[in-house]
């Protein structure tokens, strides 16, 4: 079967600036596509050229399978939902969920039957006949999502839907988001700036930057083998700790020596990792330094580390400390020992570690 | 709201503070009766007969109420050889302003919708070249204009003043509901793309609704400019299709007979009456109207 | 088809528009400017004669009397208006119980045609009948107000009807600023115990520039129009004392049949309008684009 999208070498500029550059994505009905990435990289241009809002400069794409490069909008069998929610303010929930359904000329009948069927998957029955001002943010999220519901298309796209709410608000939300997409089945791509967000969503993120896509993958890989510098700073929190160090071959593996303010450095042993170059940024994520106390795993090796600031979280105790010239994030138990000002015996896990070519960025394992 | 009251409480003793709310409100009431005593005059000099004009002084009241001069100006004064009245001329302005404040409202907005939510390459210049069409002195066209009209066939013609007021009312309306536009978020013209509307469709369905108050306000603003314009009338007018703000100036200008001033007086109030209708039934949309070019945004 | 009729609805849309502020604004201009370098008398000629028209404008005594009457006119106008205006706004601000009514009748002028406005104040300030007869049957029998027909005077009293009608506006305006300025600096400046005077010189009235500059635009082409009122109030007389540009323009178009000069002296005024309004609009599309 076709990919349900698939975009090809796409370029968009706008006069002499590059918005967009080669891109390439593709994916299967039922994925769940998150294009992430800070404000600016152009994740909502890619979204609105994938809509067919924005002319794209250069390139092609296919929704289900048949070329849209050239084709609006309206017959690209899309829905869309947006970051400002963009209900028409005077219509009624009932009116907003319907209009594009009116618009299209499809029987009143078979609007109503639609209509009733998303209020209730939505639980907005009790909207339908107020306009969005009367509602609270929530409820309008939820018209929003009934108004892309309703029509039942090929793909979903969401343009940021979810940072106008509150927090807590903002993770109810999410998990129903997820939950419907498992429910319907239904391809989606949504574009978010939050993290946290594409890692619990999708089945595949694409990670942006200055127009250029850094890497595609699923949650599991982009967080576990970050690609670059970039998206391993950007993909966690707290962010992977990126820490300059040197290497050197010994008998059975590589030697990796950090620096330290005060003291000798830090000697440690990959026995997976050979022909690392001599100068190397390893990242480790925080939950890969623990007690030593609390590890069993046999890749950790331990080192006594002195820590400067300790920041309870509630189920984790953040420890803070300098190691080649940075602040490194541990990720420790809330029953830790480890105190401000002391040293603290830290045991640091190799299997996952990355290693990026300081001047490329790019990854080396 | 300024709240200046709770300083004075602290700075001054009370007595000091009464004096001073006095004085603030004689102040605001000199002012006042400065701004209502023409329009007081004008109205008790309507009632009063001529005799009384002579006699008496300018700011009492008549002796003795009569409707004789109201009459006067609404069917009888001679604005030059006709001596019909007021009352042609006020039709002509109706018939003047009513289609265009609509055309002139209809292709505004239309046209702000276009600047503001459909933005293409030019648009902007188009805009541009439109706002400084607001503010060219129109003497600047009078002479072209007038041979215009005279190709068209439509001088000395209502709807050759139609014309004119719709074209020259582009660049307001234009502005009012560009600037109205502009603040509506364009994602709302993008899901409306996405479920399937057109132009019109998204124009008609989505933008008009939203559209009463700077409908309101435009229409005010151009029923004011069209109802009061002088300039475009006695230019491009003739004897019949004057418009009232002409006639009225005809009348108090016609050397035939003994001034009568009572008359001027009534077809002044007789002209003036639709906008001061107007003003006071929507004085909100019209002072918005009046500050809605002039403060920044 | 469809297709290409769809993407450019909107330009089609504005297309007619478009066209006709080419023509009917831009166009007209031109051609009011080529006349003006021509010798045309009654009908116009199309052969350019250079300045010829605005040599003969600026020789004109009465061209002289209202391009000064002009300025005289202008400068007491916009100046008298925003200061009335100002002081209006600021005695309005201090929680007047009845601003709403009292905004009102200072701003109902703003609604009367300049014909109305001209008719009103021609009978009031009339020698024979009006506020000198009715200040005379008071008692004081050597009062004389007699500007309307004073030659010297006249132009006075096209400034006091000008300012009556206007300067409501310009307190809307200002009112508008007032209370656009941040409260919590003005709290933060009374709780240092800065007196309320010293609150408007030093923090309020600064901070409305923009709206001084607004207020002065709209007035100032506001005086460049005045047609109307000056052919109610005084029809230019007497003799031809209170003409200003736009009556004189008129009557070379209209009565004298001089359309050289009629042409010659509305570009003058166009020119007036640009060097005011350009630099002010170039501004405002500047700060809009940023």
């Amino acid at each position: 079967m076709a990919p349900i999208l698939e975009i090809n070498n796409l370029y968009k500029n706008y006069g002499s600036v590059e918005i967009l550059k080669d891109i390439n994505v593709a994916i299967e009905q039922g994925d769940f596509l998150v294009l992430v990435g800070p404000s600016g990289c152009g994740k909502s241009t890619l979204l609105n050229c994938i809509a067919g809002l924005e002319p794209i400069t250069k390139g092609s794409m296919a929704i289900g399978g048949q070329d849209m490069t050239n084709v609006s909008p309206k017959d690209r069998d899309i829905a869309m939902v947006f970051q400002s929610y963009a209900l028409y303010p005077t219509m009624t929930v009932a009116k907003n969920i319907t209009f594009g359904m009116k618009v299209r000329g499809i029987d009143p009948a078979i609007q109503e039957e639609k209509l009733t069927y998303v209020a209730q998957q939505l639980q907005i029955e009790p909207l339908l006949k107020r306009k969005p001002g009367q509602l609270s943010g929530g409820q309008r999220q939820r018209v929003a999502m009934g108004r892309a519901l309703v029509r039942d298309p090929k793909l979903f796209l969401f343009d940021e839907p979810l940072s106008n709410l509150d927090a807590k608000l903002r993770v109810e939300m999410r998990t129903e988001i997820k939950a419907l997409h498992q429910r319907l089945g239904a391809s989606m791509v949504y574009v978010t700036h939050d993290q946290i967000e594409a890692m619990t969503l999708a089945t595949k993120i694409v990670v942006m930057k200055a127009g250029v896509i850094q890497q595609i993958g699923t949650p599991a890989e982009i967080y576990n083998r970050p690609a670059n510098l970039f998206v391993a700073d950007f993909m966690g929190s707290p962010a992977m700790n990126l820490i300059p160090a040197k290497t050197k071959a010994n008998g059975n593996g590589m030697q990796i020596e950090i620096a330290r303010k005060d003291g000798d450095p830090i000697m440690l042993t990959d026995t997976r990792n050979q022909d690392l170059p001599e100068n190397v940024i390893i990242g480790v994520r925080p939950e890969d330094i623990a007690d030593a106390s609390s590890v069993r795993s046999g890749d950790a090796q331990e080192a006594d580390c002195l820590i400067d600031i300790v920041e309870p979280a509630g189920a984790d105790t953040f420890a803070v400390m300098q190691l080649g010239g940075k602040h490194v994030t541990a990720r420790l138990h809330s029953e830790t020992t480890a105190a401000a000002g002391a040293a603290q015996r830290l045991a640091f896990d190799l299997g996952k570690v990355s290693y990026f070519e300081p001047e490329t960025g790019l990854r080396l394992n | 709201m300024t709240d200046m009251s709770y300083t004075s409480t602290r700075s001054g003793n009370s007595a000091g503070k009464i004096a001073l709310r006095w004085g603030l409100y004689l102040m605001l009431g000199l002012f006042a009766l400065f701004y209502l005593m023409p329009l007081f005059v004008m109205v008790t000099t309507s009632f009063k007969s001529l005799e009384e004009i002579r006699t008496g002084d300018l700011i009492s009241l008549p002796r003795e109420v009569t409707l004789d001069a109201w009459r006067t100006a609404w069917s009888g004064a001679c604005t030059g050889i006709q001596c019909e009245g007021v009352r042609p001329f006020f039709w002509n302005s109706v018939q003047i302003a009513i289609p265009a404040v609509f055309i002139s409202t209809l292709i505004g907005a239309l046209n702000g919708y276009v600047v503001a939510q459909w933005r293409f390459k030019g648009a902007n210049l188009f805009f541009a070249l439109m706002l400084f069409g607001c503010f060219i002195p129109f003497q600047v066209v009078l002479l072209p204009m007038a041979r215009m009209l005279g190709l068209m066939g439509l001088a000395g013609t209502i709807p050759g003043l139609i014309f004119v007021h719709v074209i020259y009312g582009l660049g307001f309306t234009t502005l009012f509901f560009r600037n109205y536009y502009v603040s509506i978020p364009s994602e709302l013209t993008k899901a409306a793309k996405v479920d399937g509307a057109g132009f019109f469709r998204i124009f008609w369905s989505v933008f008009l609704p939203l559209s009463l108050p700077i409908i309101v306000v435009t229409v005010i603003w151009q029923f004011t400019q069209i109802w009061n314009d002088f300039l475009f009338g006695i230019s491009f007018s003739q004897a019949g299709t004057q418009p009232v703000t002409v006639a009225l100036n005809n009348i108090v200008n016609s050397t035939t007979g003994i001034k009568a001033y009572n008359v001027d007086m009534a077809a002044a109030i007789i002209a003036a009456l639709p906008t001061l209708f107007v003003y006071v039934v929507a004085g909100k949309y019209f002072v918005r109207g009046l500050t809605a070019g002039s403060v920044k945004g | 088809m469809t297709k290409w009729l769809e993407e450019n609805t909107p330009k089609l849309v504005l297309a007619p528009s478009f066209v006709i502020v080419l023509i009917f604004v831009y166009g007209f201009i031109a051609w009011t400017a080529w006349v003006s370098l021509t010798r045309s008398r009654l009908l116009p000629k199309y052969e350019i004669e250079g300045f010829i028209q605005y040599d003969r404008l600026f020789a004109s005594p009465r061209w002289d009397t209202a391009f000064s009457n002009l300025f005289v006119f202008g400068f007491l106008f916009i100046v008298i208006a925003m200061i009335l205006g100002l002081i209006l706004a600021i005695l309005l601000d201090q929680n007047i119980r009845t601003e709403g009514a009292i905004r009102t009748i200072y701003l109902y002028p703003m609604a009367l045609s300049m014909i109305v406005t001209g008719t009103a104040w021609k009978w009031i300030l009339n020698p024979g009948l009006g506020l000198e007869a009715t200040v005379r049957g008071w008692g004081f029998e050597n009062f004389t107000f007699d500007w309307l027909v004073n030659p010297d005077m006249a132009i006075y009293t096209i400034v006091i009807a000008a300012i009556w009608q206007s300067s409501g506006f310009v307190m809307a305006l200002f009112l508008a600023g007032l209370r656009s300025v941040d409260q919590e600096i003005i709290k933060a400046a009374q709780v240092d115990g800065i007196p309320t005077w010293r609150v408007y010189t030093a923090i309020i009235i600064p901070s409305m520039a923009p709206i001084f500059l607004s207020a002065f635009i709209v007035l100032s082409h506001l005086a460049i129009k005045s047609f109307d009122l000056v052919i109610a109030l005084t029809g230019g007389g007497p003799g031809y004392a209170t003409d200003l540009p736009a009556t004189y323009m008129y009557a070379m178009a209209f009565s004298r049949g001089d359309i050289g000069q009629a042409a010659s002296s509305a570009m003058i005024m166009m020119m007036v309008v640009f060097a005011i309004v350009v630099p002010y609009l170039y501004s405002e599309l500047r700060s809009k684009d940023d």
